[in-house]
Order: C-alpha cells, then sequence, then structure tokens
C-alpha cells in the first residue's frame, strides 16, 4: 500500500512548498518511531510531567446501576490540562526539540489542544501561536485566558465557518511562510501524513495502558471499548491496544447533535451526509455537498465539532473493525449528570458521547463482561459550557452579578 | 477552439518570440459576480492577457491568503456552482480564442465531480490546463497521466524550498509551463524582487525546458520589468482583485495595458 494510506483514506495532499518540510517530518518521526529510546524518554516524561500511567477506574455504582456488563473508565482526564491532548502534544514537543525548531503553531477548537500546545511550549521553551475560530474565542474565553497566560499568542480567525476547520486552513496559511524554524503541532489524527499515523503512536499510550490494566484487574479482556471521535484522537489511542484482539469490539461515538436525521450535527461514519473527499491535506469522510463544499457541523462538545474524521478510522470503520454511533446533544448532558451523581465523574461533553452509547449498551450485557469507555478529558474546566448546557439559574445569576461588577 | 497541452508549451513560446514577457491573470469565479468576471476578463483579453486561471471556488483554500479566500466565500455564499463555472469558462473560451484559459481549482472539487469526468469536460469546453495547487505528483498519478492523454496541460509548481533534485522531478510531470511560487507564503503578499530571486529563477530555469511564469505578490509595472529576460511569464493574481474591489471592472483595462507596456 502507498505509504500514508489506510485503505483508500489518508495520503499528503500538500502544496509543493511544504514538500521539504514534510520529508524532513517523515524523516525525523521515523528516526524517533526507531528509536526505543525515544519512546523511553517520552513515557519517562509523561510519568514525571503529566500523572501517567492514567488509572483505569471501576465504576461500581454505574456498573450496579444499570445490571449489566462491568464498567471500567479510562481516566485521560486526569492527565496535565486535563485530557488525552497533553500526550500528543509532548511527543510532538520532543519531536521539535530533535528536529532543531523554536516556534510550534496550533489549531484548536474548543481550545484544549491550544492550551495543551501553549503548556508544551512553555515547558520547552518555544514561541507558540494558536488559531482559533473567532466563534470558539467568543464561546471559550476561559482556555484563551490559560493560553495568553502560558506565554501563547491566541488569533482569532475570521474566515469560513469561524470554528475548528478555519483554525486548521489558516495554521496551514501561517505553515507555508514559517516552516523554516516552525513546527505546526496538529492536534489530531488528521491532516497530511505522517500526522494521522504520528499522533495514532503518541495516543497509543493509552491503550498499552488499558489493556495491561484491564488483565490486572478484571482477568480478561473486556467485551467492547468506547470512546467519542472527533478528529480521532482518543479511540485512536485506546483502540490500539485492542486492536490486535478481535474478541474486543471497538465503538466510536460520533457527535449527533440535535439528530443525524437534521443538519445540525457532526457524524461523518453514521448519517448519511458525509462522503469521500479531500480538504487540509488528507483523503477521508467529510461533511460535505455533492460538489465538494464542507458543511457547517454541530455539536454541544467543540472538539467534536470537525468536518472530517482520521483516515485510519475511516478505514477500521469501512472493514468494519470499528462500529461507528452517534450520541445527540441531549444524551449527552443526562449521561454527564448520571456520571457525576453515581461516581462523582466530570466528564468533559466530548467524552460523555461515549459514555452514552455504553450505557445503552451495558444493560443488555451479561454480568461476567467488562467495558472500557475512555474518559478522554475532564469537564470542570468547562465550566462556563457545562453549566450553560444544563441552563443552571444560580449559575446564569453568578454571572450576571459579575457582569455587573466588573462593568462599575 | 481546442488548444492542446503539447500546443500549450508551443504557443508560449510562439509568442515569447513576439513579446519579452507574457501575463497570465487570475479571477475567482462568481466574486463578486460572473457579469463582473465577463467584463473583467474582456478588459485583459483586449489589452493583450496570455492566459487566464479562472479559479472554481472551494470552502477551503488552504494556499491562498486574505483577498483570495474572501472571495472563495463570497462566492460560495452567492450560491456558485460548479455546472455555472464550467458553463462561464465554455463561453469565455469560445468568445476569446487568442487567450489560453486554464482552471484553478483545489482537489476535492475535481475528485467530487470525478477526474475522468472533470479534465474531459474541461477539455471539452476549450480550456488548455489545470492548476491544483494541493495535488502534488505524487498523488496525482492518475489525474497528471489522464490530462496528457487528453492533452491537458498539469501545470507543477516549484518554490524557494524545492532543491534542484525535486524540481526535476517535478517538472517531468508537467507540461505547459511551470509555476514557479516567488516566495514562501500564500498569495496576495508583496514579494522583494531582488537578488535571492534571481539566484532562484536560475535555478528553475536549470530544472526545465518548460516556459516558468512567476507568481505570488506580483502586482505592478516594475515586478514586471524586473521579471523580464529572468521569467517568461508574471502571474498577476490578488492584485486585480484588489483593483476590481476599489475601483470597478473598467479599471483593469488600463492596469493591464501599463503592465503590458513594462513588457
Amino acid at each position: 500500500m502507498k505509504k500514508g494510506y489506510f485503505g483508500q483514506w489518508g495520503g499528503a495532499f500538500i502544496p509543493e512548498v511544504l514538500y521539504a518540510t514534510f520529508a524532513q517530518l517523515n524523516t525525523e518521526y521515523e528516526k524517533a518511531r526507531a528509536d526505543a529510546a525515544f519512546w523511553q524518554e517520552y513515557v519517562e516524561l509523561m510519568g514525571n510531567y503529566s500523572c501517567r500511567p492514567t488509572p483505569l477506574t471501576y465504576a461500581e455504582n454505574l456498573s450496579n446501576h444499570f445490571g449489566g456488563a462491568r464498567i471500567y473508565i479510562k481516566r485521560e482526564d486526569l492527565n496535565h490540562t486535563g485530557a488525552h491532548k497533553a500526550n500528543n502534544v509532548m511527543g510532538q514537543g520532543l519531536l521539535v526539540k530533535r528536529m532543531g525548531k523554536k516556534r510550534v503553531i496550533a489549531e484548536t477548537g474548543a481550545g484544549q489542544h491550544g492550551v495543551a500546545t501553549a503548556t508544551m511550549a512553555a515547558r520547552f521553551g518555544f514561541d507558540c501561536t494558536v488559531y482559533m475560530g473567532e466563534e470558539d474565542v467568543a464561546r471559550q474565553r476561559p482556555n484563551v485566558f490559560w493560553m495568553e497566560k502560558l506565554g501563547a499568542t491566541v488569533v482569532p480567525v475570521t474566515s469560513g465557518s469561524r470554528t475548528l476547520k478555519d483554525a486548521m486552513n489558516e495554521a496551514f496559511r501561517d505553515w507555508v511562510s514559517s516552516m523554516d524554524d516552525t513546527h505546526y503541532v496538529i492536534g489530531t489524527v488528521c491532516g497530511p501524513h505522517p500526522f494521522p499515523e504520528m499522533v495514532a503512536w503518541f495516543q497509543s499510550i493509552i491503550g498499552i495502558e488499558a489493556h495491561k490494566q484491564i488483565l490486572q484487574q478484571f482477568g480478561r479482556l473486556p467485551s467492547r471499548v468506547y470512546a467519542c471521535v472527533g478528529g480521532g484522537s482518543n479511540a485512536m489511542g485506546i483502540f490500539q491496544g485492542f486492536l490486535d484482539t478481535p474478541e474486543v469490539e471497538l465503538v466510536g461515538v460520533e457527535a449527533g447533535g440535535e439528530g443525524i436525521d437534521t443538519d445540525r450535527h457532526a457524524s461523518r461514519m453514521t448519517g448519511d451526509r458525509a462522503s469521500a473527499g479531500v480538504a487540509q491535506g488528507y483523503k477521508t469522510m467529510f461533511l460535505q455537498n455533492p460538489e465538494g463544499q464542507m458543511l457547517d457541523t454541530h455539536s454541544i462538545a467543540a472538539g467534536l465539532d470537525y468536518v472530517g474524521v482520521s483516515p485510519i478510522l475511516a478505514d477500521l470503520g469501512e472493514q468494519g473493525r470499528v462500529r461507528f454511533e452517534a450520541a445527540t446533544d441531549k444524551e449527552v448532558v443526562d449521561a454527564l449528570a448520571l456520571s457525576m451523581r453515581k461516581e462523582g465523574l466530570i466528564p468533559a461533553l466530548e467524552s460523555s458521547h461515549g459514555f452514552v452509547q455504553a450505557f445503552k449498551e451495558a444493560p443488555t450485557m451479561a454480568g461476567d463482561e467488562a467495558i472500557i469507555i475512555n474518559m478522554s478529558g475532564r469537564g470542570d474546566k468547562d465550566i462556563f459550557t457545562v453549566a450553560h448546557a444544563f441552563d443552571d439559574p444560580s449559575w446564569k445569576k453568578f454571572i450576571v452579578d459579575r457582569g455587573n461588577e466588573y462593568s462599575k | 477552439m481546442v488548444r492542446k497541452s503539447m500546443e500549450l508549451q508551443t504557443e508560449l513560446q510562439q509568442r515569447l518570440k513576439k513579446k519579452n514577457i507574457l501575463l497570465m491573470t487570475h479571477l475567482v469565479l462568481g466574486y463578486p459576480s460572473l457579469d463582473t468576471n465577463k467584463e473583467v476578463i474582456e478588459q485583459m483579453a483586449l489589452n493583450g492577457v496570455d492566459c487566464i486561471e479562472l479559479q472554481i471556488p472551494f470552502s477551503e483554500p488552504i494556499a491562498d491568503g486574505p483577498v483570495i479566500l474572501k472571495a472563495n466565500q463570497q462566492s460560495l455564499e452567492a450560491g456558485i456552482t460548479v455546472e455555472q463555472c464550467f458553463a462561464f469558462a465554455a463561453e469565455m473560451a469560445a468568445k476569446y480564442p487568442d487567450v489560453c484559459f486554464l482552471f484553478m481549482t483545489y482537489y476535492n472539487i475535481v475528485f467530487k465531480y470525478g477526474e475522468a469526468a472533470f479534465l474531459r469536460r474541461t477539455r471539452d469546453v476549450g480550456l488548455v490546463g489545470t492548476i491544483i495547487p494541493d495535488l502534488p505528483p505524487e498523488e496525482g498519478e492518475q489525474y497528471f497521466a489522464l490530462s496528457k492523454e487528453l492533452e491537458l496541460a498539469p501545470i507543477t509548481f516549484f518554490t524557494p524550498t524545492s532543491t534542484a533534485e525535486r524540481m526535476t522531478e517535478v517538472a517531468q510531470q508537467g507540461e505547459g509551463f511551470v509555476y514557479c511560487v516567488a516566495r514562501r507564503g500564500v498569495t496576495g503578499k508583496q514579494t522583494a524582487i531582488d537578488e535571492s530571486l534571481d539566484s532562484y529563477l536560475e535555478q528553475c530555469r536549470q530544472a526545465t525546458g518548460l516556459p516558468l511564469a512567476v507568481g505570488f505578490g506580483i502586482s505592478n509595472r516594475d515586478d514586471i520589468a524586473m521579471l523580464t529576460g529572468k521569467a517568461d511569464m508574471a502571474v498577476i493574481g490578488t492584485a486585480t482583485i484588489r483593483l476590481v474591489d476599489e475601483q470597478g471592472a473598467a479599471a483593469v483595462g488600463p492596469f493591464i495595458a501599463e503592465l503590458a507596456g513594462a513588457a
């Protein structure tokens, strides 16, 4: 198979001006991948800086509540900066050091990847610019605050739909001018080769740990593993721990928004609005019209609000190795509420998509089966979004009062 | 009139016997409207433009700077379709047989239409080639082969980051001319015409026998005067879009005439 392809998906559809940059990146990535000391350095860094290995928590109360499979939760929320995004950025940070570059740029939707990149840049001493859709800047002010305090420059993107895909386009536009000293830290398993494969490699640390942990705690493999899918990096991370064991079913849960039969969702693998296409440097299933113009997407979770999906997941879906489902905004808020009340866990709205599908299926499974849900990030840092989703009256009053105080 | 790709190179070389440097202009179809596009093309054709790039809008134009990006977006918002672009291109190619028209767009537009169907129709409506900035030769094997079979010129790119080896490799895949990107970055920013550009163009010349078109940030008479003798064709992109935005379609004629005067 052609390099950088997963079945018919993937590739590197890049402008010629980036040819040399990608040639260098491929060389350095392949060198690092072949070097056991690099992975060792990465694991040590993540252990020392980001709480790895993250625990696999047995959710006894939720298991009893549903009365079916035993539910285990992989705690990526306990990473530094609160999500699995840290795995990818620290890995790419080590690579940037090897390449001798001094500046990193990133795209961000909700701001998690932006905050993670700004954190990595601070730690490694790189300059950092983060591109963020104007609409997301307005919605995710707290993350903009942290990025700026961490020393990054946040550039609001005013083109297109002013969300994640537009931020990605703008980061590419920066990169074609600045590639001599700048690395583009793509936040997910998308984009031109080697990004999907490279980011999946850094995220595989989740699956490697989870495989070991479930054997220790449960004694056997789980029947199913659930993960939310935006670009797909947390899903690829945990799935890789179980890809070679076909008895483990892998379930990816997309953003169903207001329903996959409406035009307000971000489901590429479920529903019928997506089709094969080539954009942002790679070939995958995109939400687009028949002429190839990208559509606007919607999700309550900004991190899943994206037109494309990992080419690796598109291939695994086509092969039938990963089953795709969708969760609606409303189901997501209900699953989040239940997880808080039953287990004291606050999954991010993104992660809660995986919880929705697991909760639907757990009661139909036997008591001697186990399932794992990847809790890709924590929701408490998203207090503005979550409180808004819950439409909480006392929170609203607090915001109004604080607003009044500031406007005095 | 259908020009053949073998002939695009020959055609350009013929013209170079009479002119020191050729001119290629660019416009985004449907921006600000197809009617304005028509007036602009008329002005360009009457004032001796050699080639015109007709850009089919795409929602994610990653190689374009703010001006062309905005033009793509507004054209799409106004409802432009690929079908309209083909019909418009057919009309222009028939009306101005002395101009070599090329489509410029991003690969997804071609992919969704179907490579073979897109290229056949491009040939049938009388265009001479295509410029697809996000389709490198490695990903476009079929596309390049089919273009050649249909005698359309698939345009390739040289950039200041290209090694001599890469330039040779890329040029072997292309036909018609090579689009030499004058600098790093996206379309629409000014390019410094200086010694480093000279040595870059010398390197380009050594890598291929195809004519060299130079674009990205070429916007005035002085730029063109400086390129004369070093390149075969100057590409004016963003500058005309800005001009139409600011002064209307009628300003294009005098602008092109002045540039042609410098050439």
